[in-house]
């Protein structure tokens, strides 16, 4: 063999392993020493880093947990209570149960429903819109489409409907971890109890207006009329500042809210269909 | 020729409206008087539905220091009290009035007799500022009483007028320097004495060749009055770039004018001291151009204050055809607006009508790194940054490199080669570092 | 009133820039040169530029269009340039297939890989001409000499540069006076008749379009005057310690790719600093390290060398270097 080539495998070999040695010992030196239970508890979480939990990134979490004393308010929105119980087990502490919940957009403001008066030309993005007017409708509570809650979710479980022009969410993909939520300037998503089946009822609408504006505003406002609140038989509906609220943990799904409204702002989402209620709402639509 | 040295831009100038003359608007039917035309706390309402009011009177009183009076601009009847899309784009409290007649509050001097002389002490004037309602004029209608109350151990040495008027399209600060000089001048006068100096200096921006010369023809007779000719360049009615051309000072940044010993004022606000000092007369009116390329008519009125938009456009030939776009201000600052059924205010001087095909913006495409966003930047900051900066919600950074400085004159954006909506997200990234800046100090102060 | 209004946040005016007017502007600027390049080299010069304009454009929109699923933007005249600048750095009479290879590199390894326009750090010519120089150096440093513009592409005769001849003759021990005889004069050399690559060789042209590139506002004076200044005063002062065995001045700047390295390549908008202090000090450090590697280092040319080397610190340059803020407060202590 050529003895350049010779000295040059034996100098980068000598110089590669003085490298190792002294790596060897710095990482010795230098190692912080973790309780290693942290790792076991980390290593059950989903690894998703999405901030749900409210710390930040799954290790957070981890060290979180094994450090705190109950695991009151704390809670893996993807892992679920599967996730929690098993942790719970590890480190011999009790999870309390947490309904899981899904995210759940309080407005139905379709350009069929709401009608545009201007034209929006600016920058794609909701909290610059937001910050420069009411909108392109005369609703200034109402969502504006441009997708600062699509463009936050890490689940993939959102997405703009190019005909109703408003986010809509995939519940097998929502796990309720708040950051679609927190993106909303108007705070017009809401984290709701996930109910079985999926089912959903709630009042898609968020304006506070009077009811004779925001009826102008758009076909399906919720104008405060209060039917819904009286033929409640569970007393799950207030109405505050011109608007009506369901609380999902009084709500028994009894629909008779829906068929109530005359505005059709509450809206119920996976349901058998109804054979005549359905008539009298295709009445109510079209009067 | 005096400007100020860094950045700048010279967008088309398209005065088409420089020759004509002031004409007086036609009272409408009704106007819907908003009661917050003011930068600071909103003024209260002190009227009733069904009242019967008078021009001039005294409609909505100013709540603290930093607030200012309403007047109303008309005489009639108050329909209802409510809310009114303005031309922030949002929906704001405001007075309904049918019209009846013109009849105007007593106090008012309503002779055309030029008065020059001053014989309101300093105290005297300051109230007749804040009793007349007035605010800075330029667009920014901060209250004008405010802005004349010099701060405990700071002093002013000379009060620069502000008469570039450097927006395209606009003039009717042009017309009222040539029109109304004399008053112009008189309460150039009576602001010196409000402020206690000696010296007084306007800029005008060199395209105003006339108003220049009739002014300078004029302030010989106006002890410390001098007027100064201004190179043409976007944004020199800027305060601070203002104030680094006349004088050479610069304004440290996060502070004002007062802190380098200078106060700036608009001629239309000037205008309107001296009507509010010799004449006794409110603020419910001023001078606002109506243009537009595709207009019949473009001209300059005298407006009252709560008359809807439409009503100029109406003045100025009809709506043509092709409007695409109705700004209330200049292009480069003014803010579009909704519909034509949004009032004049006090800090309305100009309604520009844009072809559609004008206001289209321009398709984005990705930066391109060329610099000269940053080398139009009249406050030496980045652009690109900033904007990449708020993007990615980068916020912390964005306050070093001195987000919160910006006056959003739109430079960046009108020269960026790639159309990028730079301002859209420097005002975010700015609007953003100033409230957690303000969080911060509020929690700082619950600690101590 | 039948039409709604649009509305967006202010300005609402733009200026008369776009992206594309400003690539053009370039490609017009760089006509004169071109003009020259077919005046001296004939056929070959056409081929070698068209081919390396058609492979960049190629290259782009297939990569665009199939690889990274994006919309195509080949329109917007940044490969256009980047063809026509790799073309000016290349002999006229270089084999096509070595053409398209470094548009390859120039496009998909330099321009593509790191986001397309406005992210990648080195200038996309310069990454493909030393691509071709370190792979093909033989055909890369075969120039042709000025043969007439009816040149066969395959038929020029080749000679070595000016600034080799001044390199190997230094090296021989040769002193300047019996090297003037065998360089082209200076008038010669700012006519562009001298062997070189093609955008290379005519000064004249090329300064003819840096007046052209100020006068549209394309790109500020400074940049190449501290590049070509830098270069002027060091090689000023090494002329004058020792005439002898160092060019004079005028030689340097007149030859090799000095004029359109720093007029054209050095002037790319996305990998130059973004703020008139820290384009002084980039140009600076080009100059010298171009005279450092033209007298001290291996190869004749060092301009493309010094470029990518500067090109590396922009990023460091940009976050250090910042416009003066209207209004600092000067701190105390």
């Amino acid at each position: 063999m050529n003895s350049t080539i010779l000295i040059t495998i034996i100098s980068l070999s000598l110089l590669a392993l003085i490298s190792a040695v002294i790596l060897y010992f710095v990482a010795q030196k230098f190692k912080i020493v973790e309780d290693p239970i942290i790792d076991e508890v980390q290593a059950i979480l989903p690894a998703a880093n999405c901030g749900g939990c409210g710390f930040a990134g799954c290790r957070n979490f981890a060290e979180s947990l094994v450090r705190a004393e109950t695991f009151e308010g704390l809670n893996c929105p993807v892992g679920g209570s599967q996730v929690m119980n098993q942790i719970a087990e590890l480190l011999g502490k009790v999870a309390p149960a947490v309904d899981p919940k899904i995210a759940v957009l309080l407005c139905n403001g379709t350009p069929e429903n709401r009608p545009r008066t201007s034209i929006y030309n600016g920058a794609s993005d909701c909290r610059i819109s937001n910050s420069l007017y009411i909108g392109e409708t005369d609703c200034s509570y109402g969502c504006m489409g441009y997708g600062d809650c699509v463009k936050v979710c890490t689940f993939n479980a959102m997405y703009i409907d190019t005909t109703s022009k408003l986010p809509v969410i995939i519940d097998e993909k929502c796990v309720g971890c708040n950051a679609c939520v927190k993106a909303c300037p108007r705070n017009l998503i809401e984290l709701r109890k996930k109910a079985k089946k999926d089912r959903k009822i709630y009042v898609a609408c968020s304006n506070c207006d009077k009811g004779a504006p925001a009826r102008r505003a758009c076909k399906v406002a919720c104008i405060a009329c209060s039917k819904c609140v009286k033929v409640c038989e569970f007393n799950a509906i207030t109405i505050e500042n011109n608007l009506a609220y369901i609380d999902a943990s009084k709500c028994t799904f009894c629909r008779k809210c829906v068929a109530e409204c005359p505005t059709n702002s509450i809206v119920e989402l996976n349901f058998p269909p109804r054979k005549l209620k359905e008539e009298i709402k295709v009445e109510t639509v079209t009067n | 020729m005096k400007t100020f040295p860094k950045g700048g831009i010279h967008p088309p100038e398209n005065k088409l409206t420089s020759g004509a003359a002031i004409k007086l608007l036609p009272i409408p039917e009704s106007v819907t008087i908003p009661v917050t035309q003011h930068i600071g706390a909103p003024a209260s309402v002190i009227v009733n539905k069904g009242d019967y009011v008078k021009t001039g009177q005294l409609i909505a009183a100013a709540q603290g220091f930093v607030s200012a009076n309403v007047h109303s601009s008309v005489s009639g009847k108050i329909n209802k009290i409510d809310t009114i899309v303005d031309s922030s784009g949002y929906k704001q409290p405001a007075v309904f009035i049918d019209v009846e007649g013109d009849e105007w509050i007593d106090s008012i001097d309503r002779s055309s007799e030029i008065i020059t002389s001053v014989t309101l002490s300093r105290e005297e004037i300051m109230k007749r500022c804040y009793d007349s309602g007035l605010v800075g004029m330029g667009g920014a209608t901060f209250p004008l009483h405010v802005k004349l109350k010099i701060p405990e151990g700071k002093k002013c040495d000379v009060l620069i007028i502000n008469g570039v008027e450097c927006e395209p399209y606009l003039t009717a600060d042009h017309r009222l320097m040539i029109e109304r000089g004399e008053e112009v001048l008189t309460g150039v006068t009576i602001l010196m004495k409000a402020l206690q100096v000696e010296k007084a200096m306007i800029g005008i921006e060199d395209n105003k060749v006339d108003a220049i010369a009739h002014l300078t023809k004029l302030a010989s007779d106006y002890k410390g009055i001098t007027v100064h000719p201004l190179q043409i360049k976007y944004p020199q009615g800027a305060e601070k770039q203002l104030i680094k051309a006349l004088i050479k000072r610069e304004v440290p940044m996060g502070h004002l004018p007062i802190d380098v010993g200078t106060v700036v004022q608009n001629v239309a606000t000037a205008f309107a001291v001296y009507e509010a000092v010799q004449k006794n007369k409110p603020l419910f009116e001023r001078v606002v151009t109506i243009t537009g390329k595709s207009l019949d008519r473009p001209g300059n009125f005298i407006v009252r204050t709560g008359t809807p938009v439409s009503k100029l456009i109406e003045a100025a030939g009809g709506m043509p055809e092709d409007t695409g776009k109705i700004l209330s201000g200049g292009p480069m600052m003014g803010k579009a607006v909704v519909n034509t059924s949004i009032p004049v205010v006090k800090g309305t001087s100009g309604i520009i009508l844009v072809p559609l095909k004008e206001s289209q913006r321009e398709e984005i495409k990705p930066c391109i790194r060329c610099g000269k966003c940053v080398s139009v930047c009249a406050l030496g900051l980045e652009p690109y940054l900033m904007m990449k900066l708020s993007e990615k919600g980068m916020f912390e950074k964005a306050e070093i490199e001195g987000i919160a400085n910006c006056m959003e004159c739109g430079s960046c954006a009108y020269i960026c080669p790639a159309g990028r909506p730079i301002l859209d997200y420097v005002r975010l990234g700015k609007a953003t570092v100033i409230k957690m800046a303000r969080e911060r100090r509020i929690k700082a102060q619950v600690i101590k | 009133m039948a039409n709604l209004l649009e509305v967006s946040p202010s300005p609402h005016s733009h200026g008369e820039d776009t992206t594309r007017k400003l690539m053009f502007g370039v490609v017009i600027a760089l006509l004169p040169a071109l003009f020259a390049s077919v005046f001296y080299f004939g056929t070959g010069a056409v081929i070698v530029t068209i081919t390396s304009i058609i492979s960049c454009l190629t290259f782009e929109y297939l990569i665009q269009r199939f690889i990274l699923k994006k919309p195509v933007s080949i329109t917007d005249g940044s490969a256009l340039v980047t063809g026509l600048l790799l073309a000016f750095n290349l002999p006229s009479n270089i084999p096509i297939i070595i053409i398209i290879l470094g548009s390859l590199v120039a496009i998909g390894v330099a321009k593509m890989t790191f986001g397309g326009l406005g992210n990648n750090p080195f200038n996309p010519a310069l990454v493909g001409r030393v691509f071709m120089l370190l792979s093909f150096p033989v055909q890369m440093t075969s120039w042709p000499v000025p043969s007439g513009f009816n040149t066969g592409y395959t038929d020029a005769i080749t000679g070595a540069t000016p600034l080799a001849i001044m390199k190997e003759g230094i090296k021989n021990g040769e002193s300047i006076s019996q090297l003037m005889g065998k360089i082209p004069t200076t008038f010669q050399m700012l006519l562009g008749k001298m062997g070189g690559s093609m955008g290379e060789v005519a000064a004249l042209a090329l300064l003819i379009g840096f007046i052209y590139l100020l006068y549209k506002k394309i790109i500020t004076w400074h940049i190449p005057v501290s590049i070509i200044g830098t270069v002027a005063i060091f090689t000023t002062i090494l002329w004058l310690i020792n005439p002898q065995s160092n060019a004079s001045p005028v030689f340097h700047l007149l030859s090799g790719g000095l004029l359109l390295g720093a007029i054209f390549m050095a002037t790319d908008y996305v990998t130059s600093p973004m703020n008139p202090k820290a384009m002084i000090l980039y140009g600076c450090c080009i100059g010298i390290l171009t005279v450092i590697i033209r007298v001290w280092g291996s190869y004749p040319e060092g301009v493309s060398f010094a470029i990518l080397i500067m090109n590396a610190f922009v990023p460091l340059m940009n976050v250090y270097i910042k416009p003066k803020r209207f209004g600092e407060e000067v701190q105390n202590g």
